[in-house]
């Protein structure tokens, strides 16, 4: 009766360990394949021409994505200076101060357009910037993927204060600290870490976003000059030369997904060396 | 802490059978009550913690003693839904009274909470230093006198002084919170209230913190919750029992501990229940 029981439970064990097991590997063996896929593919094309130059006109091979790299790196400084400010900020009233109604608001505005398609918001950045300016622009373009980054730094940003517990507050409050020199000098430098690295996903996320910028930034085969112009981008890029007919198109396409990946990758792996760990209770 | 080379007691503190003497109320608390949301948790306490004395609560878990001391420092509204009324003098001052700020009133009236909740990301030094940094003192000399001063008063000096720069969560559980009294007695309070402070840390630590308490009523008025009655008895010269939100009796510790008139103190403190 008793052996009985263990063999079942051992039998149970087993089963549930090979399939979270078997889960976790899947995951983590689907990252591997797109890496090593897009590696193998890209690496091929990559050069210093690639980085350096503009593309050739149409019908001749070589030439690169240099303005493409640029314009990307434009639109996401852009992007961050919109979505960094209002997300970190909203985020933080949510965790340290709502608690009414108006919270409850915030919030749920902050899910739904979280869920509003990507091309809807191009959409909303061509209706509001680019009509009015007759014209697309690095501005346009920065601007919707801006309000795209909103929603997540706003959550991220509460999640992770929100982290930070209590006692530690309230050790802060007891000593006859004002509740924003608190939020300031206690709870966000033992939040910095997460505040961070929730930033810099919700950065990479909308690194690779393609369908706003068709209506905003468009595309340039030449420079941008300033905020004005229509701007090359990686992403945008990557879908013009992947559908066109040339072979050699093809190639800089994997070779712009494997930047556009790397670049997503140093960003994160460097903040994350740079920052400090957060001290562990001994 | 495997075998130490000599053991450590805690302070067998008999309580004086006489009353103690009494210069004045420092907290003069009357008719409190507290609420969270519609739930009544502190009903009509009225009680005096006497200057340069120990005063103790003791009572079951849950029976608003946290809860009441929270209140004395403007601590409890902190909490969303938390409500508080009647009146708590310090030195004749009501601390509800309208247009006080709590942030002045918890600079005056320090706390150590149940478990150390020493600042994350802070060194040892930068810890007991905070409440006058964030408060707006930067001198170098004011602030390392403080910190040496209140690392002194916790007796942890001699334990920390020549790793200052090291994290505050890197020492030991009885060590962060002597480390948190250390950071509370850093911006001079009048009065510390102590909120369970042993319970979460073994019988030497515990023993050391106690010693500590004693010594302190030297300097400031104490104020401790606590649910281990023979604490109470060690440390205090005075003891309140509350019982379901409500002040049960209070008196002279040795009065409470030995000849109580409640037949309820009686039942707690010889253990037939809580």
């Amino acid at each position: 009766m008793k052996s009985d029981s263990m063999t079942l439970r051992r039998w149970v064990n087993r089963v549930a360990l090979t399939l979270t097991g078997l889960c976790a590997l899947v995951t983590v063996s689907t990252l591997f394949f797109l890496l090593g896929y897009i590696t193998l593919n890209g690496i091929g094309a990559i050069n210093w021409e690639f980085l350096t130059q503009l593309p050739k006109p149409v019908g001749e091979t070589g030439g690169g994505m240099a303005n493409a790299i640029v314009g990307t790196a434009k639109l996401l400084g852009l992007a961050s200076l919109i979505g960094v400010p209002i997300g970190f900020f909203g985020g933080i009233y949510l965790s340290e101060y709502g608690h009414g109604r108006l919270a409850f608001w915030v919030r749920y505005a902050s899910d739904v357009l979280n869920g509003v398609p990507s091309i809807v918001i191009g959409i909303f950045a061509y209706i509001l910037i680019v009509l009015p300016m007759k014209g697309f622009s690095t501005l346009a373009g920065g601007f919707a993927l801006g309000i795209m980054m909103i929603p997540i730094a706003v959550r991220t940003t509460e999640e992770f204060l929100r982290l930070i517990p209590a006692s530690v507050r309230e050790a802060s409050y007891a000593l006859g600290v004002r509740q924003w020199k608190t939020t300031v000098f206690v709870v966000i430098p033992a939040a910095a870490r997460g505040l961070m690295t929730g930033i810099l996903l919700d950065l990479a996320r909308v690194a690779g976003e393609t369908a706003p910028l068709l209506f905003t930034a468009l595309n340039n085969r030449i420079w941008s000059h300033g905020w004005t112009e229509p701007t090359s981008s990686l992403p945008v890029m990557i879908y013009t030369y992947a559908i066109s007919p040339y072979e050699d198109w093809h190639r800089q396409a994997w070779a712009a997904a494997l930047v556009l990946m790397l670049l997503v990758l140093v960003v994160n792996g460097g903040a994350r060396i740079l920052l400090p760990r957060r001290r562990e209770t001994a | 802490m495997s075998t130490p080379s000599e053991p450590v007691m805690p302070p067998r503190i008999t309580p004086p059978a006489e009353e103690p003497r009494v210069e004045g109320a420092a907290l003069a608390v009357e008719k409190l009550n507290a609420w969270f949301g519609s739930n009544h948790v502190v009903k009509d306490i009225s009680i005096s913690f006497p200057k340069h004395h120990v005063t103790a609560l003791i009572g079951p878990s849950g029976c608003g003693k946290s809860t009441f001391i929270r209140c004395l420092n403007r601590m409890h509204e902190v909490v969303p839904g938390a409500r508080v009324s009647g009146s708590v003098l310090l030195e004749g001052d009501n601390i509800y009274a309208e247009g006080v700020d709590p942030v002045r009133i918890r600079r005056r009236i320090g706390m150590v909470f149940q478990k150390p909740n020493p600042f994350p990301t802070m060194s040892i030094y930068d810890n007991v230093a905070a409440g006058l940094r964030l408060n707006g003192t930067n001198r170098v000399s004011v602030l390392d006198a403080a910190v040496e001063e209140g690392l002194h008063l916790a007796a942890l000096w001699d334990e920390v002084k020549d790793k200052l720069r090291a994290p505050g969560t890197s020492l030991s559980g009885g060590q962060q919170q002597r480390l948190c009294i250390a950071r509370a007695l850093a911006v001079k309070p009048e009065i510390l209230l102590m909120d369970e402070p042993c319970s979460a840390l073994d019988p030497i630590a515990t023993g050391k913190i106690e010693e500590l308490i004693y010594q302190l009523r030297e300097r400031y008025t104490v104020g401790i919750v606590t649910h281990n009655m023979q604490q109470a008895a060690r440390v205090s010269s005075f003891t309140g029992f509350l019982l379901m939100g409500e002040l049960v009796e209070f008196g002279a510790t040795g009065k409470i501990f030995t000849n109580p008139k409640d037949s309820r103190t009686e039942a707690y403190i010889t253990g037939r229940f809580g």
